[in-house]
């Protein structure tokens, strides 16, 4: 949705990542990745920890050398250039503030460097300065702001280099949830107000859903899918990507497809109504339900027999773990619902928004 | 309520702590005694030293050989005391000082965040450098001093106290720098900071206490120094602590103990106030040096 909105003004690639490779000695982190960037918009790179998203975005920055491949900003060859010659801010995820000058040395410290004249040195740093609310920090040093304070600094430090594109390396990981939750807004919120390009990245899938235009899920150094949140929440390219995204997360069944029927155990589902190109019969599959896209059906509907075994009580709803045929099964259910343990329940999930993958390549079918 | 309540009391003078006291002030008697002996003997005249009680504090104090030591007594033909050793000295160690950690800093830094090619094997070399026995290296340096024609100048020992400082100076340096977080740097050079630059600005500034450190191992190294400035000095270029062995050894006249006894105090004042000014710093730089290649 963010993405069709935004179509209009999004051009063609503003960053470009064409076949990067990068290696830690032998250890080979990046295995030939390619991306594009579109102007003006905020991806996000989302995977578990380890899997090279920091490295991507010191490649981009130009903070480490990489192997082999090319990075283009704005329509330029970048691959060899400085990073202060790439047009880049970044924000780490240890702030990295310098913690010997106040928060006015370190938003001009980058300006100054350019030899840029002290009244417009003055002018922008007050301009961001406002923007992110810490006019009245200026004067003090890192080490007597907290934690949400600090942060801002580096979000501002890197505001103020007038930058085409923001980089940004888990900037929220060290904040406590509420901060996150509200940072993430503003966050957001500055993005609608600059339209600068901006790359993000976190492990953190509910700040990737909510900020994102597109999402590119990444395990490896190996992209995944790069799409838009909807799309990545709806169709998981596959059971890594339906795995990853979603809290509670999605429940995998495992069975085989025959007669175009999913079999599971001694139960089996009718796949009407599945999106994708289902076969009518193949081996091994999984098919992944997320646990809104289930409901507990009056008795007599067609579906799956479960056991309840725990009901977690959610505030706005309530999540019923059942077991079905030994798999584990989440459903959300209405708080007003009443389903003891141990009970059975017949469960029927709604198969246009279930997925199916192929349990040998994991792919989505 | 009754019971426990609130901080536990604490017995002052419990076992422990008489044994952990008593100990530490046996054994501080016995490293304070010598030091005792010597200020005293320094403040007493020949006769009265003769009389033998070496603990006794003097009868009538004098502060000639104070004056002795440091102006008139004898080295070989000069007859100026100690102060042309002390101004040597100073002479010797402000500019290796200087010199050293300027150059060690640099080398760590380059060494820690600007990981060149070769530069590990360039810091291994560097550190088996550490290892080798000055004595091997002797005559070498000899050599290339003279063909310098800085052999038996104070820029000779200059340069020999630069160099030989270096292996444990830029490891000290080093290690300090790579335990600085890495993203600061990073940080610096998206402002668009150089070398010099990230040095100078950054690095530097942050550093503080591991500089405090280094001058603190340089100036007691290298005015301790007695090796170095009997190998590559001259009489009119030796330091300090060689005029004070000439001085203590010589084998003319009576044997001056109270000269003696001042010409050492005088010349371990410098380090010694540097140990007490910076008890805590020093504690750190020993420790500092000691991990993580
Ligand atoms: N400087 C380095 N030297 C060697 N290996 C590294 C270095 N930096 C990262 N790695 C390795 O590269 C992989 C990806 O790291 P990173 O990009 O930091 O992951 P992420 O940011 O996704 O958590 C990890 O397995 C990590 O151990
Ligand atoms: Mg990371």
């Amino acid at each position: 949705m963010a993405l069709d909105s935004g179509a209009a003004h999004l051009d063609a690639a503003f960053v470009s990542v064409r076949d990067l490779t990068h290696s830690f000695g032998t250890v080979e982190v990046l295995k030939g990745l390619d991306i594009e960037v579109r102007n003006g918009e905020f991806l996000v790179l989302l995977g578990p920890s380890g899997c090279g998203k920091s490295t991507l975005l010191n490649c981009i920055a130009g903070l480490i050398e990489i192997t082999d491949g090319q990075i283009w900003i704005g329509g330029r060859n970048v691959t060899w250039e400085e990073p202060k010659d790439r047009g880049i801010g970044m924000v780490f995820q240890s702030y990295a503030l310098y913690p010997h000058m106040t928060v006015h040395g370190n938003l001009s410290f980058g300006l100054k460097n350019q030899r840029m004249p002290e009244d417009q040195i003055a002018a922008r740093v007050v301009r961001v300065a406002r923007i992110l609310q810490i006019e009245p920090l200026l004067d003090r040093k890192p080490g007597a702001l907290s934690g949400g304070q600090r942060q801002r600094v580096a979000i501002g430090r890197a505001l103020v280099r007038d930058a085409d594109v923001f980089l940004f390396d888990e900037p929220l990981s060290n904040l406590d949830a509420k901060l996150r939750a509200e940072l993430r807004v503003e966050l957001k919120r500055l993005h609608a107000g600059l339209g600068n390009t901006m790359i993000y990245v976190t492990h953190d899938q509910i700040e990737a859903m909510t900020l994102a235009d597109r999402i590119a899920v990444m395990r490896d150094g190996v992209i995944q899918q790069l799409a838009t949140p909807l799309e990545l929440y709806d169709r998981p390219a596959n059971l890594f990507v339906a795995g990853f995204v979603g809290s509670p997360s999605m429940s995998m069944l495992d069975g085989r497809i025959a007669g175009g029927r999913f079999h599971v155990g001694g139960q089996s589902l009718a796949l009407d109504g599945y999106e994708g190109r289902a076969p009518g019969t193949l081996g091994a599959a999984i098919l992944g339900l997320r646990p809104e896209h289930i409901a507990v059906a009056p008795a007599g509907v067609e579906g799956l027999s479960a056991v309840v075994e725990l009901c977690e009580p959610m505030g706005a709803d309530k999540l019923l773990w059942t077991d079905v045929e030994g798999r584990k099964v989440s459903v959300r259910v209405p708080v007003e619902t009443s389903h003891p343990r141990g009970s059975r329940v017949t469960l029927a999930p709604a198969m246009g928004k279930a997925s199916l993958f192929d349990a040998g390549t994991e792919a989505r079918l | 309520m009754s019971g426990p309540r609130g901080p536990r009391p604490r017995r002052v003078l419990s076992r422990g702590n008489v044994f952990v006291y008593g100990t530490l002030m046996l054994v501080s008697v016995y490293y304070l005694l010598p030091l005792w002996v010597m200020v005293m003997t320094s403040l007493k005249g020949l006769p009265e030293i003769r009389m033998g009680n070496i603990f006794a504090p003097p009868v009538e104090v004098t502060f000639q050989p104070w004056v002795k030591a440091w102006a008139e007594a004898c080295t070989g033909i000069n007859c100026d005391g100690l102060s042309r050793g002390f101004w040597n000295s100073v002479r010797i160690l402000i500019p290796s000082l200087v010199l050293s950690i300027a150059v060690a800093s640099v080398n760590g830094y380059a060494l820690s965040s600007w990981r060149f090619r070769g530069s590990e094997t360039f810091f291994v070399i560097l550190i088996v450098g550490a290892f080798i026995p000055y004595q091997v290296l002797l005559y070498p340096v000899v050599i290339l001093l003279r063909s310098l024609g800085l052999y038996g100048s104070i820029w000779g020992l200059v340069l020999v106290h630069t160099i030989f400082g270096m292996p444990i100076l830029t490891l000290l340096f080093r290690n300090y720098f790579a335990s600085l977080p890495e993203d600061l740097f990073k940080a610096a050079r998206v402002d668009g900071a150089g070398f010099w630059g990230i040095y100078l600005k950054i690095i530097l500034p942050v550093s503080l206490p591991i500089f405090a450190v280094a001058a603190i191992i340089q100036v007691t190294g290298i005015w301790n120094d007695f090796f170095f400035g009997v190998v590559f000095a001259r009489p009119e270029t030796y330091p300090m602590t060689v005029q004070l062995n000439n001085i203590v050894n010589s084998v003319q006249g009576v044997k001056e103990y109270n000269v003696n006894m001042a010409a050492t105090l005088l010349t371990g004042l410098l380090p010694l106030a540097v140990y007490f000014a910076s008890g805590k710093l020093f504690m750190r730089g020993i420790t500092a040096g000691a991990v993580k290649v």
